[in-house]
């Protein structure tokens, strides 16, 4: 048993044990998302060699391919969580992006992330801010029960001030119904 | 013909009028910067009765740079309460009246003017109302306006005009404030009631939204986005002075003045989801919490006594109305018969809520008596938002599309006249209106 699926498992126990609001249950199929430990110290070994060697400078863009946050394969490119109407319930499909997510801040302490929700643009704005506002919430309680501490995430809400989609239909809506996770 | 009253001055001459003429003062803004972007009105249907009456252009020695006869025949058009009847005649408010002649045009009453630029440069702007049935003048009166501020004095006299001869106070010198939006661009807008005059507050980059007057007219506070959250400001008119009043965790949100203007009722998510909470207007910080709800609780507004608090919670399965006292406590539902009440306004004499409703998937406003409970839906667009009551009650603004285009619009409260607003430069929402003029 490696470090990683050790972290899982006392994750799992912790998000149990907590049985909150979170509408976010573990799904002990979800495939557990794997961090390449291999390649994260080589590229901080190639860091380490540009720094005392010109002629290496060119490999920091090696590193940077293998930051987990930059892959495209990763689970944690995945930064979108999606909503049904007027609900800010957290759907099953995000349970394994939202499991990626919490791995690495809690392999990361240094990095923070800002959930920022949204909402399509009919009704109240006010009222919108606030229910975007909830669907961000939803997505830090179920990062919390999974061990995140709470200085490493901060929930906003941009309401439907913000739209990804600039269309009134229902692809646009449900388009802007979402959640996004922001590195900082 | 007419229901309006009104009281006549008998027995006053022009000249007596003149030597007792109350003398006003017109203060300009400073700091606020004019914005461009043609505004434009189109108003339809007419009031319930339509006062009669004449104007005729005002006497003037050389030609002025504004015609302030137009602007108070503007005003009074619009107000939808008036029929305009063209005397065809320059009608100075010393002259002598040709009663019959005016009485024949149908005419109810009639109003004089004339402006003179003084030495000083600014313009002293004399009018008088008579009743062209008793034949009689109604009073009148003299302002003295700078060259910037001839539109307000026309304003002012329409005010006068409208309180003499309905009984209601005039809200034609009150100020609106709205967000325009091109592209990523927004701004927060000062303007005259009636779109004119803009005067940019706050340009952004990011979203501006829920801005809100103090009574007293010298402060907006409003939501901006611009450090890629919402945060609460107030903001001082005449110095541009910003005070962050709410910068916590989460969002921080739905500005509503207290009467005194000493603090803010506000949503904040700092303890979880969207609460209400009392803050100090000076930037001092959260002063109490009202309301522990596990659900969603936002957009207060207090009541003109400042004694209880109206706002939107979700508590019971759907956003609905609710009123609890200003220091908290239980609250009572106010909204029934949807699935979606939001946005509380409570008019200027406490008697009346405006809201938003979803009915059949439309967003409109409605009005419901807070006595009677007697509801009526008073906009048909079904996009509305943000209603605002205008200072006498008589008119609520809120936003719509127009087009596909964001836009304003005025709505008389028996729903009977509508005024929209649109601009040539983008999109126009979020409209507040402002308190009456000191």
């Amino acid at each position: 048993m490696n470090k990683v699926q050790r972290l899982l498992i006392a994750a799992s126990c912790a998000m149990l044990l907590a049985g909150c609001g979170s509408t976010v249950k573990l799904d002990e199929n979800a495939g557990a998302p794997i961090e390449d430990r291999n390649a994260a110290a080589a590229a901080q070994g190639a860091g380490a060699g540009a720094a005392g060697s010109s002629s290496q400078v060119a490999s920091v863009t090696a590193a940077e391919t293998t930051d987990p946050l930059s892959d495209p394969s990763s689970p944690l490119s995945k930064r979108s969580i999606y909503f049904d109407f007027d609900s800010y319930t957290v759907r099953d499909e995000y349970r394994g992006t939202i499991q990626a997510h919490a791995n690495y801040l809690i392999t990361h302490k240094t990095r923070r992330v800002v959930v920022q929700g949204n909402t399509d643009e009919r009704g109240s704005r006010e009222y919108n801010l606030a229910l975007g506002q909830k669907r961000a919430e939803a997505v830090r309680k179920a990062l919390s029960a999974i061990g995140v501490p709470e200085n490493q995430v901060e929930a906003v809400s941009f309401g439907e001030e913000k739209p990804r989609s600039t269309g009134s239909d229902e692809a646009a809506w449900a388009e802007n119904r979402r959640a996004d996770l922001v590195y900082q | 013909m007419s229901t309006h009253r009104y009281n006549p001055v008998m027995g006053f001459s022009a000249q007596s009028m003149l030597r007792a003429a109350l003398v006003l003062t017109i203060a300009g803004l400073a700091l606020v910067r004019p914005a461009s972007g043609q505004m434009r009105i189109d108003v339809s249907g007419v009031g319930a009765t339509q006062y009669p009456i004449a104007i005729g252009s005002f006497a003037s020695e050389a030609p002025l740079p504004k015609d302030v006869a137009d602007v108070v025949r503007g005003d009074l058009a619009r107000s939808g309460a008036f029929r305009l009847i063209d005397p065809q005649a320059t009608l100075s408010d010393s002259a002598n009246l040709d009663f019959l002649a005016l009485r024949a045009r149908g005419a109810d009453a009639v109003l004089g003017g004339s402006v003179a630029r003084l030495a000083d440069g600014r313009y002293d702007v004399r009018y008088r109302l008579s009743d062209v049935v008793r034949q009689a003048s109604l009073g009148g009166a003299s302002i003295l306006a700078t060259e910037g501020d001839l539109r307000l004095a026309g304003h002012r006299i329409a005010d006068w005009v409208f309180e003499k001869l309905t009984g209601e106070k005039g809200i034609f010198s009150t100020r609106i404030a709205f967000v325009s939006r091109q592209g990523n661009r927004y701004r927060l807008n000062i303007a005259d009631w009636d779109g004119e005059n803009v005067q940019t507050s706050l340009t952004s980059g990011e979203p501006i939204i829920s801005a809100s007057w103090s009574a007293d007219g010298t402060r907006l506070a409003y939501v901006s986005f611009e450090s890629k959250k919402p945060v609460v400001y107030v903001h001082v008119l005449a110095t541009g002075q910003r005070i962050q009043v709410a910068n916590f965790r989460g969002s921080n949100s739905a500005p509503a003045w207290s009467p005194d203007g000493r603090t803010l009722a506000v949503a904040l998510t700092r303890d979880g989801l969207s609460q209400i909470y009392i803050v100090s207007a000076d930037g001092a910080g959260v002063q109490r919490r009202l309301t522990s709800s596990s659900g969603i609780d936002t957009e207060p507004r207090f009541s003109p006594d400042g004694a209880s608090i109206y706002f939107t919670s979700d508590r019971g399965g759907s956003p609905q109305i609710y009123r609890m006292a200003a220091s908290g406590g239980d609250p009572v539902r106010i909204t029934f018969g949807s699935s979606y009440n939001v946005s509380p306004r409570i008019s200027p004499d406490g008697k009346t809520l405006a809201f938003v409703t979803r009915r059949d998937g439309r967003f409109l406003v409605a009005t419901k008596d807070l006595s009677s409970g007697v509801e009526q839906v008073i906009s048909d667009g079904g996009r509305e938002e943000s209603p605002s009551f205008a200072p006498n009650g008589r008119w609520i603004m809120y936003a719509t599309q127009a087009g596909g285009r964001d836009s304003l619009m005025a709505v008389s409260i028996d729903g009977r006249v509508k005024q929209r607003l649109t601009s040539a430069a983008g999109d126009i929402r979020e409209p507040t209106w402002g308190p009456l003029p000191k």
